[in-house]
């Protein structure tokens, strides 16, 4: 989808003959975003690695086997990935022009990661209140720097969101707003990528 | 209300301290009375503060890179007189809790401060001329980028007025760098600092790597990129893929000493040798992300002052992608004794020593370029050779210390602090200062005078020596670096070499400031009304000096790896073309720095736990950004008359020159 998009711009470009020069022209900012974006995976495989080296170092206390509860984390995973469904249905529905489709597809994408947000925050909770807090031990520190620093990209990507659906309904889909909503895309998609990371790595071989 | 912070922060007690605050303090309301008087403030905010032009903000870097380079050369020199007063049981002037701040304070400023911004600076002004381009990709964030710079360096230079500066070295290690042994606000500077600038670095690679790819004259392909550009881009690639590492692990020290967390810390299972591989994996690239622009540099100025073709252009390409590459695998050789066995230490200590053969590469092609021209000894030319010499032997020592067995001798002590000096300096520094001569004349339209210019390079030339062979000595002799004072007689006599070394070095930074007083002094008669005083290869000397800002009046068409040597042997380098386009441009904006503002003013916060004034400046941030987000009015059409009164007056200067 997105070397459509890149190319739909370009096809824009070129339909304005004095345009050729555009600053800030579509095809670079996506391209820019995603470099962007290898910047952040490289941030969070830092991440990985500690977490890789620390996860054992449980100081005594409790190991994932003991803290994780996989039908509630499936039930986040879920809410997460339909969130990428719903964000792709807003943008087929903004390259068709449909203005109204698109907010309302943005506003079921925000709902589903305020879904997985709550989620988290009550499992954050819920572990600190039983004790196990990121003071705990060096696999906890790891663990809720982990998992809450993509919960921290999807609490951003949600206000930017908002900031989309204001300025989709005031703007509509003018080319700006396109490359914009593009970013987005994938922006969320990305942190759906790493969230499987972080299921799969923390969660499943952190319970088996 | 406060945080942290008291009227005890300020340190009352220091003289040394204060009375630098107080010259501070003068030389600031000084400039600023001089900036009223002349009426200059107007000027300043709509010309440089709120530019996103690449050049000015490339300007604005380089006079922040010299600033720093007198902070951190006075730390030098306050470091270099200690050691060779507190010999012999001596205790000097500087008591180690002080002491210990200014090796610190040398080290990040050198690096982050000094010689990151003097490369950013040069990258800035020169690579969008060399491609062709009208301005970078993205011209808001570059100048958002610059003032995240100016951000960290304000909070770095508070550090010496309000609270301490880290005690921990450049590397602030933990559990030193922890809160249990660290509980001040030193190492809080240290990583705000570290950690906005950080990010600023980050945003200008993605930007230029953008520029590169996406904006360059449609003629020019890859492979016939002016050398320096493909330097610059290759250290791009290595800051998006490294400073995200340093990124994490100084958030990681964050949260430990903010939320009690247990990555470092030497209780509650944490592993603190996983920050020292975190920060050399960011650190190791660090330094090849300081040389290979300078590679770049040293490449032009051969070719433009033998007024040969480069030799070995593709090979050059290639050296510069495998050492980026290679940069990437050696970050063990930091801490062959952590213990990590014979085997891994020989992997590392292999791909250490591999380094050398790109590296050889590059000198060889420097060699060959020389080989049979007619080479012009001006100063950047001599700057260049200084480094072949100086460069090669710093080489030579690393691959000593790529041994693991020799390392566990060498660890830590001097010899390591003459080597590192040795390639930094050597390398990147004296790159930097050869670049600086060169496209000067490019950037305000007069050449730098000479004689000051030669002096210069041979004071720093020779100071060097004199200032690290002795370090060298006195590795092998067994002195350990970030010592305060000491108690050996055989060391004495050197510790003074390495101090006249010193002293050295300080009347070649003056000859550098003397040059540039006396040039633009002289500006009348070292003018250049050509636009390209040495006869040079590449595009940026197409144009005027200094360029109008939208750099060419119409796109060049390239043919030729030495483009600009192309055009004038076909005799097109100064027609005129038959109309001129309106040109497409980037509005000024005070978006970066208004963002830059609340970002130190936010960071400040942080170090002194001023919480609701952290909260403010985030919500701050955030909001600058939106703001300027939203606003679709960022560019315009430069008008062709107007443009055609711009080239017209370029051409009538030409005719007279």
């Amino acid at each position: 989808m997105t070397s459509h998009v890149i190319q739909s711009h370009a096809a824009h470009a070129a339909g304005h003959g004095h345009d050729h020069e555009h600053h800030d022209s579509g095809g670079s900012t996506v391209f820019g975003f995603w470099l962007y974006l290898m910047t952040d995976c490289i941030l969070f495989a830092s991440v990985f690695a500690t977490y890789a080296v620390l996860f054992m170092n449980t100081a005594g206390g409790v190991s994932g086997k003991d803290i994780f509860e996989l039908d509630f984390v499936l039930v986040e995973t879920f809410a997460l990935l339909l969130s990428s469904i719903t964000y792709g249905f807003a943008m087929i529905a903004a390259h068709k022009g449909n203005k109204g489709g698109t907010i309302r597809w943005l506003l079921a994408t925000f709902l589903l990661g305020a879904v997985f947000i709550s989620m988290e925050v009550y499992e954050f909770h819920h572990l600190i209140a039983a004790g196990h807090g990121p003071s705990s031990s060096a696999f906890l520190s790891a663990f809720f720097a982990l998992v809450g620093m993509h919960g921290l990209h999807v609490a951003a990507g949600m206000l930017w969101m908002i900031v989309m659906i204001l300025e989709v309904n005031r703007r509509g889909l003018a080319p700006r707003t396109m490359t914009r909503l593009t970013c987005l895309s994938l922006f969320w998609h990305f942190l759906d990528i790493v969230w499987i990371c972080v299921f799969t790595i923390v969660y499943l071989m952190g319970a088996l | 209300m406060f945080g942290k912070l008291t009227l005890e922060a300020v340190p009352y007690h220091e003289p040394i301290v204060m009375v630098t605050l107080a010259m501070v303090a003068l030389g600031g309301l000084a400039l600023i009375a001089a900036i009223t008087y002349f009426r200059k403030w107007n000027y300043l905010w709509t010309e440089w503060l709120t530019s996103v032009d690449h050049k000015r903000i490339g300007v604005m870097y380089i006079i922040v890179a010299l600033v720093m380079l007198l902070r951190g050369f006075a730390d030098a020199m306050m470091m270099r007189s200690q050691l060779a007063l507190a010999t012999n049981g001596a205790l000097g002037y500087l008591p180690p809790d002080h002491y210990d701040q200014i090796f610190t304070a040398h080290g990040v400023i050198m690096i982050i401060f000094m010689a990151m911004p003097f490369m950013f600076g040069l990258m800035n002004i020169i690579l969008p001329l060399q491609i062709g381009a009208r301005d970078v990709a993205f011209p808001f964030l570059n100048s958002l980028s610059f003032w995240l710079l100016v951000a960290a360096v304000v909070l770095m230079n508070l550090s010496l007025g309000v609270g301490e500066f880290a005690r921990t070295g450049w590397v602030a290690y933990p559990p030193l760098s922890g809160l249990e042994f660290s509980p001040g606000v030193g190492v809080d500077y240290y990583i705000w600092a570290l950690q906005i600038s950080g990010i600023g670095t980050t945003l200008t690679a993605v930007n230029f790597l953008v520029t590169v790819l996406k904006m360059r004259a449609p003629t020019m392909k890859l492979m016939e990129m002016p050398i320096f550009t493909w330097t610059c881009t290759w250290a791009n690639v290595l800051v998006v893929a490294s400073f995200p590492i340093l990124t994490a692990a100084l958030g990681m020290l964050t949260l430990d000493r903010y939320l009690d967390f247990h990555f470092f810390t030497s209780d509650g299972g944490g592993n603190a040798m996983m920050y020292i591989n975190l920060f050399w994996a960011w650190g190791h690239p660090e330094v090849y992300i300081l040389v290979l622009p300078a590679f770049g540099i040293f490449s032009e100025v051969i070719s433009t002052f033998t007024g040969k073709r480069l030799f070995g252009y593709k090979s050059m390409i290639y050296a510069s992608g495998v050492i980026a590459i290679l940069g990437f695998v050696v970050w063990l050789h930091h801490f062959f004794t952590m213990g990590s066995g014979a085997n891994v230490n020989a992997f590392f200590g292999i791909a250490t020593m591999v380094i050398a053969i790109p590296t050889g590469v590059k000198l060889f092609n420097w060699l060959f370029t020389i080989y049979r021209g007619r080479l012009r000894f001006t100063s950047p030319v001599l700057w260049t050779l200084g480094f072949m010499v100086t460069f090669t032997i710093g080489g030579m020592t690393g691959v000593l210390m790529a041994v693991p067995g020799a390392d566990f001798v060498l660890h830590n002590s001097l010899f390591l602090i003459a080597h590192f000096h040795n390639t930094i300096i050597g390398g990147a520094v004296f790159g930097y200062l050869a670049g600086f001569t060169f496209w000067f004349p490019k950037v305000f339209g007069f050449k730098l005078n000479e004689k000051w210019g030669k002096a210069s390079f041979w004071f720093w030339q020779i100071g060097f020596y004199f200032a690290f062979v002795p370090l060298y000595i006195l590795g092998f002799l067994g002195m350990t670096r970030r010592l305060n004072h000491t108690d050996n007689p055989d060391w004495t006599p050197w510790l003074y070499v390495a101090c006249i070394g010193a002293v050295l070095i300080l009347f070649g930074i003056l000859c550098q400031f003397i040059q540039v007083f006396v040039s633009v002094r002289d500006r009348k008669k070292l003018v250049d009304e050509s636009g390209d005083p040495w006869n040079a290869h590449t595009l940026e000397w197409a144009t005027s000096s200094p360029p109008p800002f939208y750099n060419f009046a119409t796109t060049p068409v390239v043919h030729d790896i030495d483009a600009f040597t192309d055009m004038k042997e076909k005799g097109i380098a100064y027609d005129r073309p038959a109309r001129y386009a309106p040109i497409h441009m980037p509005r000024n904006t005070s978006a970066g720095l208004i963002i830059g503002a609340f970002a130190t003013v936010g960071g400040f916060a942080a170090i002194w736990h001023i919480w609701w004034l952290a909260i403010v400046s985030l919500v701050g941030i955030v909001a600058a950004f939106l703001v300027r987000a939203y606003d679709n009015d960022v560019d315009y059409y430069v008008q062709p008359a107007e443009i055609e009164r711009l080239e017209n007056a370029h051409l009538a200067k030409l005719a007279k020159a």
